[in-house]
């Protein structure tokens, strides 16, 4: 089953950890990376630069307008998406636990194009 | 090594691959021992013939010339490591290198072995100590003799991935302490019925797939028939074997009606029949036919004669749904599983009425396997809209959509919705 890993991070909060600290949980990151690429789970990892750089775009009286900055005004924006194949749901919540102490971590189903006729 | 010059094409070659895969695979392995290593070799001479043989013609001797490829390629790897394991041990400079400098193959022995190695093959493929996963690409690999290319694109991942799942996965089994060899007889049904449901892994990969004929993916279903056909060359006897066959076949004759061109899907009850495909129908049923008469069933047969059963109805309402009602029943017994009771519930329904079909799904509600699961409340939402609640129907069609993970399962349960609610 293919799963995405996203993970929800605050710039502020992030920029106040001391060097080790982020060193610490970086080093978890690559560690279990590292896991999955030797696995086979993994099949892309992506970090997103920073949600000051972020473009939203709406439709205003039939027109696509852009805005500078995120839409919404949650502190925690998206900061990274891994998609893995993994044999279970359980399997995807191991994987993404050990990066929670400082983001919120959302797993999201892909959707699959194949299907029973019922 | 002289290739005759005649025009060939990839098509050709690449079925010959195929079939000649597992048994240079496997007489490799019997010469070596080491089925890890032996594997790549023969992946690295399989990839080389196919960019050789449709320039240079097919080989007078096919297999050899794949044989002598892949044993080179062995012997270099060997010869690599035992240098590596001088540098690294001083012990191991005590072996003269002639130890694993190896003899070139003869080319007219283990004929009679080839079909007994790709059975073996099986067995070590689909090693229990494997996740399905894992049973599947290697099976693909070594066994249906695919590019890890092909495999990655069947499953819709980088290559990478696959490349990875594949080593990982030989070296599960070399700490399983997993052998080239047949499993004793107090393990030989468990680990059959293993490989059995690797191949119906495989076949159910290749059948649900929607998005047509994608001539860049392949053919997945094709794959697990022709792999089953080679086990049941080599086990003609074993009815469970004849009925996963037969229930590859039964269900694969309804394939070109089972979607619409544009990928959505076309429930069994609204399919053209004339459509499906009458040799498998009727070789599926052959098979099923004779597998049964051996007697007591297991599943595979019992599923075979369920869509046996479906496929010789002229039209869906001459399907003899009382016959299915007694096959789930026995199905039940001899494989209880929450989904077999769902598609009792679909028969006790058409035999004796939508209520009776829902209080039967009432008692799997509770059922923690599949109290939520989309196909729960699809069969739900397909009864209550025969028994005419309407409103409760829409209602069960919209949760199944939501909670399924296939688009054009979603597809269909949102127009079966809309359809009530318009």
């Amino acid at each position: 089953m293919k799963y995405v890993i996203l993970i929800y991070s605050n710039p502020r909060t992030w920029e106040t950890l001391p060097e080790a600290e982020r060193a610490r949980v970086l080093g978890i990151h690559d560690r279990l990376l590292g896991e999955m690429r030797e696995s086979g789970e993994l099949i892309r990892v992506d970090g997103l630069t920073d949600p000051t750089t972020t473009k939203t775009i709406r439709s205003r009286d039939g027109l696509p307008v852009v805005t500078d900055g995120p839409f919404g005004e949650a502190k925690e924006q998206l900061a990274g998406v891994w998609a893995i194949d993994v044999d279970s749901l359980e399997r995807a919540i191991e994987i993404a636990s050990p990066i929670t102490d400082y983001d919120v971590v959302e797993i999201r189903g892909l959707m699959d194009l194949s299907g029973y006729e019922m | 090594m002289t290739g005759n010059r005649t025009v060939v094409r990839d098509a050709d070659v690449e079925g010959l691959l195929r079939d000649l895969a597992p048994q240079v695979l496997g007489a490799l392995v019997r010469r070596f021992g080491t089925f890890d290593t032996a594997e790549d070799a023969v992946q690295e001479a399989l990839l080389a013939a196919a960019v050789q043989w449709p320039a240079d013609g097919i080989p007078d001797n096919p297999r050899g010339w794949l044989l002598t490829v892949a044993s080179r390629r062995l012997t270099d790897q060997l010869r690599s490591d035992v240098a590596r394991h001088r540098r690294e041990s001083a012990a191991a400079a005590l072996l003269p290198p002639e130890a694993l400098v190896v003899p070139a193959p003869a080319e007219t022995d283990e004929g009679a072995a080839e079909s007994d190695d790709t059975l073996t093959l099986l067995f070590l493929c689909c090693h229990p100590a494997l996740s399905p996963s894992s049973q599947l690409a290697l099976t693909l690999r070594a066994v249906g003799g695919l590019t890890t290319e092909q495999i990655a694109r069947a499953f819709l991942v980088p290559d990478a991935t696959i490349g990875q799942r594949i080593s990982r996965a030989k070296q599960t089994i070399r700490a399983a302490g997993g052998r080239f060899e047949r499993p004793p007889e107090t393990e030989w049904a468990g680990r059959l019925e293993v490989v059995l449901q690797v191949l119906y892994l495989i076949f159910n990969e290749g059948y649900t797939a929607t998005s047509g004929p994608d001539l860049q993916r392949p053919d997945l279903t094709a794959e697990a028939i022709r792999l089953a056909r080679d086990v049941h060359r080599m086990l003609p006897d074993d009815p469970e074997v004849t009925g996963l066959l037969a229930l590859m076949l039964l269900t694969d004759a309804r394939r070109p009606a089972r979607t619409r061109p544009d990928g959505s899907l076309v429930p069994l009850d609204c399919q053209d029949r004339s459509r499906w495909s009458r040799p498998m129908i009727h070789e599926g049923t052959a098979l099923i036919t004779a597998a049964l008469a051996r007697g007591p069933a297991g599943p595979y047969q019992l599923q075979a004669a369920i869509a046996a059963i479906h496929d010789e109805a002229p039209r869906a309402e001459d399907t003899d749904w009382a016959q299915i009602l007694v096959l789930y029943e026995t199905l039940e017994v001899v494989a209880p599983n929450p989904m077999v009771t769902l598609n009792r519930a679909v028969a006790v329904a058409m035999v004796r009425g939508p209520e009776a079909g829902l209080e039967l799904l009432a008692a799997l509600e509770v059922d923690p396997r599949m109290a939520g699961h989309h196909r729960l409340h699809a069969v739900r939402a397909h009864l209550l809209e025969r028994a005419g609640d309407t409103e409760a129907a829409a209602a069960a069609y919209r949760t199944a959509a939501r909670r399924t993970t296939s688009l054009p399962e979603r597809r269909y349960l949102e127009t079966r919705a809309a359809r009530l609610e318009g």
